[in-house]
């Protein structure tokens, strides 16, 4: 008989016309690494606000430590011992990594004055712990994604949980950050912790857990030991159906070069060069900090140059804003949908006519509602939104509805160039293969794509031609045939190819 | 619950306050409710409810504009010294709104090209244009004069059409133009999604700082429009004209459920909240409350809605 920390039975949650959860059953045991999986919208954040007191449950029990809990606020289930490091960082920029830590727990000495040299003394133990190697004086602003992540995970074990629930801990994470992270895992076991792992990587839930539980549109479909599943059959529990290919590779011609960047140099870019072509998906691979995203942004002009030009169609582009760039028919989905990709408080339609605003309206800018409604509406039957009408609240929606929504805003403006960064961050395996499935039309469309990504497989997958980026500058071009996973990650890092 | 049941929730929230206020005061002193009365406090409404429309815009991009009382009384006194000069009044009307478009969008200038917090941006040109006023009228009032011009421009605050005074049409002009302008068309639009994320605006292609600057423009412009009434009603104008009414503005914004950090919001709520301002300005005259007592009950009501609002947004 397994020993459970944690057990939670028949847990249900309504909100106002939707039933988010429904009879789930969900248990961990004491030292072991429990998967929760599930597409988007199958329920796993319900569930794990439920646990943390985020949400109250409408029935059903949690048992935790043996006995019946009930857990009224966040806080009440930290002071317990359940500490979640949630995937969108929570850190305050202008406080110091130890600052961060012991936020609110801060050691007191004489006068009830912070004890600085203890908060940095713990705070550097525990990110020596996780194999950081920084000094917790510094302001945690400074800091990578990768690294400000790892200070999350020090944060929830200077909290002593004996529960740690990680939301796509290794989604911002660098392959050397991942294996430190799962060592860390592996010792939090050994030391009879558990841990509740929720990812959309199934490799990484093969390597470090113990079992998985599946969830699907609220309702709990399977547990099982790792040892008897495999990739397939996880990925059909999650939708239901079998994915005979995970990247539906488009065959087909590329057209003839269509946008050229010559010379592209800022703060972030050294001379960058490179083309796309019509009915092309370019690949932009690299390593965190290798300049992706400040390409993309440098552009569409929201980033300045300092020397080079963009030419379209042998056409030079004078590009100085976003507004600029959409006007000439480019369009850019931001790899960070809730920061600056989306207005949150805005509804699906708002949030999807936001580019093209001006298409959809007429004398004195009075916008044409109706036909707005109309195309909105195009966009979510195309795409398969899942959102229970156009004026829904874009907050309210799933990871992977969300990032559809961001994609469907450019489209809307009708581009000829699409720029995609991480389009897949933070969606589940089924969402993911809509939105490749969607990216493939654009391009049989002959739309040009550059499709920015962390994820080699994708990138390889998706890519008819792969660019690689290191420090700001284009180490190399391959193109699919030649491509592997080898050749893209010694570009990455800075090695030629023999 | 989403945003459109918040909105509506915050929305009957403020009526209800309205409701009881009215409904209290009424008890104590029955001139409260005579036709007479009620206009009144429409027409000493209007200036309030006309600077918190376009105080309206600015709050609902995340800024704030402590400038308007300024421009209302530097608008006023050149007006008044435009219609005592002899010139045509509807020029002068004009011309008027014009100036205070320009200040504000100087305002708009100032944040967006100059990079500086709307608070410490628009508090120096209150100052400033505080102090551009009193040099203008060397700190005595200027009169508009008694000629045709002088009465005609005179009537925009003592006229009356069809038994309501004037400044009550204006403000239901304006009501009605900033409802459509904000629910109807693109800038209204813009206007809420800077508010709620300025950076995934500005990365859709939309020059948020013109939005921005606009936004200040309007909000100058109304304030001449009160600057104008002001005059006209008293047919001069002061130098002290409008200060502390910035207060006044954001409060009435403010008690209308808006947001003081964009974004949600909206122009019926500023209705109300005017309304409320001041319905509790002639309630507490009526019942003979001296002037200290007045500030005393205003302060509390504000804060008791506002903390009533933050308890139905948990």
């Amino acid at each position: 008989m397994p020993n459970y920390i944690l057990e939670m039975k028949n847990i249900s949650k309504e909100f106002p016309g939707v039933k988010a959860l429904d009879q789930v059953d969900f248990k961990v045991q004491e030292g072991g690494v429990m998967a929760l999986l599930g597409e988007n919208g199958a329920g796993k954040s319900t569930l794990m606000k439920i646990l943390t007191g985020v949400y109250e449950k409408t029935s059903g029990e949690i048992r935790y430590m043996g006995s019946p809990v009930e857990f009224r606020n966040p806080r009440e289930s930290q002071i317990s011992g359940i500490a979640i490091i949630h995937q969108e960082l929570n850190l305050l920029p202008e406080l110091t990594i130890g600052e961060n830590i012991f936020l609110g727990r801060e050691p007191l000495g004489f006068a009830r004055k912070i004890n600085w040299h203890q908060l940095y003394n713990d705070a550097g133990k525990l990110l020596s712990r996780l194999g950081v190697m920084e000094d917790p004086r510094r302001p945690c602003g400074e800091l990578s994604v990768g690294q400000q992540q790892m200070v999350e995970i020090a944060k929830a074990l200077s909290l002593d949980a004996k529960i740690i629930i990680m939301d796509e801990p290794t989604d911002a994470l660098t392959d050397k950050e991942t294996q430190q992270l799962f060592k860390v895992i592996a010792e939090l076991k050994a030391e009879g912790r558990s841990i509740i792992y929720i990812s959309h990587r199934l490799k990484e839930i093969f390597e470090i857990c113990d079992a998985v539980t599946v969830l699907r549109d609220g309702r709990f479909i399977g547990e099982d030991a790792v040892e008897k599943l495999t990739e397939d059959s996880l990925i059909e529990m999650m939708v239901g159906r079998r994915l005979t290919e995970q990247f539906p590779r488009l065959e087909g011609n590329v057209g003839k070069p269509f946008l050229e960047v010559k010379g592209l140099t800022n703060r972030y870019l050294k001379n960058v060069s490179f083309h796309v072509n019509k009915s092309e998906i370019l690949g932009v691979a690299g390593l965190m900090g290798s300049g992706r995203t400040e390409l993309a942004k440098t552009i569409i002009g929201s980033l300045g140059k300092a020397s080079g030009s963009i030419y379209m169609d042998q056409q030079s582009l004078e590009i100085r804003s976003p507004e600029d760039a959409i006007k000439l028919g480019i369009a850019y989905v931001s790899e960070d949908r809730k920061g600056n990709g989306l207005v949150l408080g805005l509804s699906v339609k708002e949030n999807m006519s936001l580019s093209s605003l001006k298409a959809l309206t007429g004398f004195m800018g009075i916008i044409d509602k109706g036909q707005e409604a109309e195309r909105a509406q195009h966009y979510i039957k195309n795409m398969s939104i899942k959102t229970p009408g156009l004026n829904q609240i874009v907050k309210n929606l799933s990871g992977g509805n969300q990032q559809k929504v961001s994609i469907a805003k450019c489209l809307m403006s009708q581009p000829k160039v699409l720029i995609l960064d991480e389009p897949t961050r933070g969606v589940d395996v089924g969402a993911k293969k809509e939105i490749y499935e969607l990216i493939n039309a654009f391009r049989r469309e002959g739309m040009s794509i550059i499709m920015i990504s962390s994820e080699i497989p994708e990138i390889l997958g998706m890519s008819d031609r792969i660019l690689v980026m290191h420090e700001g500058a284009v180490k190399g071009q391959l193109l699919r045939d030649e491509a592997t996973q080898e050749k893209i990650l010694r570009y990455a890092v800075g090695m030629g190819v023999q | 619950m989403d945003k459109n049941n918040i909105d509506r929730l915050n929305k009957y929230k403020s009526i209800i306050l309205l409701i009881v206020f009215s409904g209290i005061i009424a008890i104590i002193n029955p001139r409260f409710l005579t036709m007479s009365n009620l206009l009144n406090i429409l027409r000493q409404t209007s200036v309030n409810a006309i600077i918190a429309a376009g105080m309206t815009f600015v709050i609902l991009t995340g800024g704030i504009d402590l400038s308007v009382g300024s421009i209302l009384a530097i608008v006023g006194a050149i007006a008044a010294s435009l219609v005592a000069g002899g010139m045509n009044w509807m020029l002068v009307i004009l011309l008027s709104c014009f100036l205070g478009a320009i200040i504000g969008l100087l305002n708009g200038y100032i944040i967006t090209k100059g990079k500086v917090q709307p608070f410490i941006a628009t508090l120096a040109t209150m100052t400033l244009l505080r102090g551009a006023t009193l040099v203008f009228t060397d700190g005595k009032p200027i009169s508009i004069g008694y000629d045709a011009g002088a009465l005609k421009f005179a009537g925009f605050g003592t006229g009356y059409f069809m038994g309501i005074p004037i400044p009550i049409y204006i403000t239901l002009i304006v009501f009605g133009l900033v409802y459509y302008v904000l629910r109807q068309t693109r800038f209204g639009r813009y206007v809420y999604a800077l508010g709620g994320n300025e950076e995934a605006t500005a990365l859709s292609g939309i020059n948020t700082k013109r939005i921005k600057a606009y936004v200040y423009g309007i909000s100058g412009l109304l304030s001449a429009v009160a600057g104008i009434i002001i005059t006209a009603r008293l047919s001069s104008a002061q130098s002290q004209a409008g200060s502390g009414y910035e207060l006044d503005a954001i409060a009435a914004v403010v008690l209308g459920g808006t947001s003081l950090s964009g974004g949600t919001g909206g122009i019926l709520g500023t209705v109300i909240g005017a309304l409320i301002i001041g319905i509790l300005n002639n309630g507490l005259n009526l019942m003979n409350v001296s002037s200290y007592y007045q500030l005393l009950a205003k302060g509390l009501v504000i804060l008791i809605a506002v903390l009533l609002d933050r308890k139905a947004k948990q």
